[in-house]
């Protein structure tokens, strides 16, 4: 079984540490990815960038653009994906393909900063 | 992370916060300062042992105004208490947290705490000041090591400015949204005077300086938290980014100050570079252009070329013109003549600037950039007149060296063939 670990902090205390406290704490997780790696136990890893830099679509009919993170409470976080694209209106335009194809609810769209791709061999996996 | 370390950091995050609200309550920075110090006391007495509460800015702004109204009854009784109905439901912790939701109501509460910073009878200095030490909450220590003055003389400085402040009226009232814009244009304004207090380091202060651009895009992010949809806002955060991404490569280890198109690119921060081209994306669909865009918007240019002959001027030189219409100074001509000069030849760009001569007769660039075109067009004896006059002009050793440099390139250039020769 794969499980994705989603990760949550406040925002503004992470971005307020000292460049050598963000240094220490992304060493110490380092060790702890290091031996899922070696154990070909781990998939992909990102760190996002701010919310600041995120951009939510409403799956609305027409969709909606909204500057910022998704702030809504009554929805939950169902799954992700990861794209690659040239800018935000290449990344909105795969959002509103998708959310065309699945309506309702919304897409956030945030900017990758890191992304380590991870070790897990696919085929061996049993979902 | 220690526990001591995630305190700090949760209270500092936490700060413009509590200090806003305990300022609407209190309507006095005294008072709402040090009720935020004793909560902070608390804070750190109590997190260790019960662990950090659920909202730590609430938290601070209940306990905080408890202690100040505490401190006011028992200590001040000749002093009357602020009306009831101005500090609102003393002990009603819920409604605090009702409170917490209304985002917009935070969002006036820091805003007015840095507008009341810029507050345009204080010189830009003292706003600076004011603002790291009430909003940021850097101690009067570190501001002055970070503005190479004595403890004692930044002390003086905030003193006399938040006496200043303190004798203006600065209206509690929600403001109306076309006061609220003001607002924001003001405190964006003094967010970049703090980053260029930062960024116009020379190299050997550059180090204990640099604090201060990252104080910039801290507050720079919390202002397009309260205004998220606000192109300029992202423009001007998005210019920090790009800026401050290339500060490792801006000094050599010499400590001389080494031109973008002689920088080591790959010194210059990837992580934040993104951070700022994805702010432009955001702020371009809005189609409201704004001089904090254009600046981002050629910065990203720089930022995006791998390689200096790779950075796409004719672009560069287009936004000049917009922002010259914009915003125009004979600064603006002058930065946009150097893009210029790559697109159309020094020629051209000499032509551009000569206009200025007279405007910027006091302006150490104006030099140095004419002396560049001219020595560019191998008009050499002109040019050592124009590095001349920028030496004389120039505001900081490392700017002089930086021209010396160009100066001792020309003597070489100049000497007859036969002494380079024998000199091999």
């Amino acid at each position: 079984m794969l499980y994705a670990i989603l990760c949550y902090h406040d925002e503004d205390c992470v971005g307020s540490w000292t460049k050598e406290q963000d240094a220490a704490v992304m060493q110490k997780l380092a060790v702890v990815q290091d031996k899922l790696t070696q154990q070909g136990r781990l998939g992909p890893v990102a760190r996002l960038l701010p919310t600041t830099a995120a951009t939510t679509l409403r799956k609305e009919n027409p969709p909606v653009v909204i500057d910022g993170p998704f702030a809504e409470t009554k929805e939950q976080l169902l799954g992700f994906y990861i794209v690659d694209c040239k800018n935000l209106d290449e990344a909105l335009a795969v959002a509103r393909d998708l959310g065309e194809a699945n309506p309702g609810g919304a897409y956030e769209i945030r900017p990758v900063g890191v992304l380590i791709p991870g070790s897990i061999a696919t085929g061996s996996i049993a979902i | 992370m220690s526990d001591t370390a995630w305190i700090d950091a949760a209270l500092t995050s936490a700060r413009p916060q509590a200090v806003g609200a305990l300022l609407r309550y209190f309507r006095n920075l005294d008072t709402a300062e040090e009720a935020f110090q004793n909560a902070c006391l608390r804070a750190l007495k109590s997190w260790p042992q019960n662990g950090p509460p659920r909202d730590p800015a609430a938290w601070l702004i209940m306990v905080g105004r408890n202690v100040a109204i505490d401190d006011i009854r028992r200590g001040r009784k000749q002093e009357p208490l602020p009306e009831d109905d101005k500090i609102s439901d003393l002990d009603d912790a819920e409604e605090a947290l009702a409170e917490r939701l209304d985002g917009s109501h935070y969002r006036d509460d820091i805003l007015r705490l840095l507008f009341i910073c810029c507050h345009p009878d204080l010189p830009p200095t003292q706003q600076i000041a004011l603002a790291l030490r009430i909003v940021s909450g850097l101690t009067v220590k570190q501001i002055a090591r970070a503005f190479l003055v004595s403890e004692a003389a930044m002390e003086q400085r905030i003193t006399r400015a938040k006496a200043r402040v303190a004798g203006a009226s600065v209206p509690f009232e929600t403001p109306g949204a076309v006061e609220r814009s003001e607002r924001m244009i003001a405190v964006a304004a003094m967010v970049y005077l703090i980053f260029n207090e930062g960024y116009s380091a020379s190299g050997d202060t550059a180090e204990i300086r640099q604090p201060l651009c990252e104080e910039a895009i801290r507050l720079a992010r919390l202002l397009l938290r309260l205004f998220q949809s606000e192109p300029e806002i992202m423009g001007l955060t998005a210019l920090l980014l790009l800026q401050h991404a290339r500060a490792a490569a801006r000094f050599d280890a010499a400590g001389a100050f080494v031109l973008l198109d002689d920088q080591d690119r790959s010194l210059w921060n990837q992580k934040l570079i993104s951070e700022g081209l994805a702010l432009i994306d955001k702020a371009m669909r809005h189609r409201r252009s704004g001089p904090y865009q254009i600046q981002a918007a050629m910065a990203a240019l720089h930022a995006r070329a791998a390689r200096p002959e790779d950075t796409d001027w004719t672009q560069i030189d287009l936004l000049y013109g917009a922002l010259e219409i914009m915003q125009p100074s004979p600064v603006v001509t002058l930065n946009r003549a150097v893009a210029v000069s790559k697109v159309r030849g020094p020629e051209a760009a000499l032509e551009m600037i000569e206009p200025l001569a007279e405007r910027l007769s006091n302006y150490f660039h104006f030099f140095g950039v004419r002396g560049a075109f001219l020595m560019q067009l191998g008009r050499n004896d002109e040019a050592r007149e124009a590095f001349g006059r920028a030496i004389a002009l120039a505001n900081t050793s490392a700017e002089a060296a930086h021209i010396r440099m160009h100066l001792d390139r020309l003597m070489r250039d100049s000497q007859p063939p036969e002494t380079k020769i024998s000199k091999k």
